[in-house]
């Protein structure tokens, strides 16, 4: 932007170097999950793999194969959580931001509560009750424990969501002769769909990377993406552990650039309040 | 995606009575005969069913299966039996988490630290870009990532002895608590950072120009006046991540397998190889205490900070 002068210039080697730093902590263990995931042959002291090859995508991609099938059952899980999360949260979203309610802090707290519990024990004892109600090892069983785990970005984000609709607009419907039920449909949920869908893809992600719960309840017939990446890695095979984890990485990485399309300002502001 | 609406519409029948009452303005008495609040509960209540069935309840049975025997009467030999199997993972988790929580903190500061006080345009945009990556990065993908990454012929070794650092023959593997920090401070760092950031950016800032104004170095203005202003978001911040680190079981499962480790492998332990709810629930219990400890010591502090003004 100026002239390079030499302290100008100077300047630059401190801060290089800590970002170059930054720049390898972050992106090193990223670039070396990279490379396992095409590495056919790699082993102590070579400094890269020997041979690069798609012989594991392969193996991986295949029509028939645990991977596909884990893929499918987690994306299953995930959509079913979605729709179990909005069924919920859409109308205690609304209630929460245009409804008097006592104690309403308290009522938003609550949904906080199943992030702010350090949670394995949780999940053993929601095993243990799931499997006297034959849940344990069921896509319903799993369902339920992600919904309960997203709950929180769900109706947190929707009420922040329907909170930042204008409420003339809703009025003013209203005034012409809609409906509560019409005036809602017709104008609070399409105006508040950003945030709505943001909250969706939140709860969607969370469930697809989600591994304790499903690693109590889900045993021994359900295997989502994140068990079969946890069992190929603890088996010592890198290549599928690799390859599975850049298939859980796409949607997270995805979402994280077009994030700001969804959550406005003006509703990021008002979620939690 | 079309699969909410019908069981969304099935539950929400509860406004259509009030149909000619508006939602804050008073509404004419005769439509009024359940008040606005009634509805609201109702709205609520699927979502709040969820959570005390499927979290308080099973919550509440883990806390008190913790004091309880094989037979259902109330016993120590539980806790008894967790502390004399397990202390030293007690002591192991709480330190690492500990250790991990202040570098988050020191790290997410010098970072939103640098974003905020930044004076180079260009440094600071690369930092904005740089810093957040982890945040999406799911914790399991993160430990199988770190779990290669780190290990005695991962790729930060090699680069390492590559550019001469560390000779061949000195390569360790850092699969072990070192890992579960590294491994918990890249994933965490990003989360709190990002809070701090705004934090900061949405401080006044007449005062860092005062304080620039009258000559004060940057570190000083971060230390003296920004960081005291966003102390309550830097708190919050650590507490969500320490309670995150002590629930996340995958990281210490796939880097620090071996023990000692951290309690959340022990339950998984007990439970897979010996059936014993009475020791988890246990272990269960001491983690709940450790978020406990912490939760207290906010609200202490919230308290304290709230008399103060």
């Amino acid at each position: 932007m100026t002239s390079f002068t030499p302290a100008r210039t100077l300047t630059w080697i401190p801060r290089g170097l800590a970002l170059g730093v930054l720049a390898f902590v972050i992106f090193g263990p990223l670039t070396n999950l990279g490379l396992w995931a095409v590495a056919e042959k790699w082993y102590f002291p070579h400094t890269l793999p020997l041979q690069y090859g798609f012989s594991f995508w392969e193996r991986v991609f295949a029509p028939r194969s645990n991977a596909m099938a884990s893929l499918a059952t987690s994306v299953t899980i995930a959509l079913l959580t979605v729709a179990a999360c909005l069924a919920v949260s859409v109308p205690a979203g609304y209630a929460l931001a245009r409804l008097r309610l006592p104690w309403r802090g308290v009522i938003l707290l609550a949904f906080l509560l199943p992030q702010a519990f350090p949670s394995v024990a949780v999940y053993i004892n929601v095993a243990r009750i799931f499997y006297t109600l034959g849940l344990n090892g069921t896509v319903a069983g799993v369902v339920l424990v992600h919904t309960v785990h997203g709950l929180v970005f769900s109706v947190w984000i929707t009420a922040a969501a329907f909170g930042a609709v204008d409420r003339s607009l809703e009025e003013a419907a209203r005034d012409m002769g809609a409906g509560p039920l019409r005036s809602f449909f017709g104008i609070t949920l399409p105006l508040a769909a950003p945030g709505v869908m943001a909250s969706s893809i939140f709860v969607f992600l969370e469930s697809l990377d989600e591994f304790t719960g499903t690693y109590f309840v889900g045993v021994p017939d359900i295997s989502t993406l994140p068990l079969l990446m946890f069992n190929a890695s603890m088996g010592g095979n890198f290549q599928i552990a690799a390859i599975t984890a850049l298939i859980l990485l796409v949607p997270s990485v995805g979402f994280m650039l077009v994030i700001e399309r969804f959550l406005k300002a003006d509703v990021l502001a008002k979620v939690g309040h | 995606m079309s699969a909410p609406l019908p069981t969304e519409a099935a539950n929400r029948p509860a406004p259509l009575p009030r149909s000619r009452g508006g939602d804050g303005a008073p509404a004419l008495p005769a439509t009024r005969v359940v008040p606005d609040w009634v509805w609201g509960m109702l709205l609520v209540m699927p979502a709040l069913a969820m959570v005390a069935l499927f979290f308080l309840y099973p919550l509440g049975l883990s806390a008190v299966s913790a004091f309880q025997g094989r037979d259902g009467g109330w016993t120590l030999a539980n806790v008894v039996k967790a502390f004399e199997l397990y202390s030293l993972d007690m002591a192991f988790t709480l330190a690492i988490v500990l250790l991990s929580s202040a570098l988050v903190a020191v790290l997410s500061v010098a970072i939103g630290g640098y974003l905020t006080l930044g004076e180079n345009r260009l440094a600071v945009t690369l930092l904005r870009w740089l810093y957040r990556w982890p945040l999406f990065i799911p914790f399991i993908v993160a430990a199988q990532m770190m779990r290669s990454f780190l290990a005695k012929n991962g790729l930060m070794n090699n680069l390492l002895i590559g550019s001469g650092v560390i000779e061949p023959l000195q390569a360790a593997s850092l699969l072990d608590w070192r890992g579960v920090v590294v491994t918990f401070v890249w994933k965490q760092t990003p989360f709190v950072a990002l809070m701090v950031a705004g934090a900061m950016a949405s401080l006044d800032r007449s005062t860092i120009e005062a304080a620039r104004d009258l000559g004060a170095g940057r570190l000083r203005i971060l230390a003296e006046i920004v960081v005291p202003q966003i102390r309550p978001t830097l708190t919050v911040g650590l507490i969500l991540s320490f309670v995150t680190m002590l629930s996340v079981m995958s990281v210490p499962m796939m880097i620090n397998p071996n023990s000692p480790t951290m309690i959340t492998v022990d339950m998984a332990y007990r439970i897979n190889a010996h059936g014993d709810y009475g020791v988890a629930n246990a272990l269960g219990f001491v983690s709940y205490a450790m978020a406990g400890l912490v939760g207290w010591f906010y609200l202490r502090h919230g308290v304290r900070q709230g008399g103060a003004r």
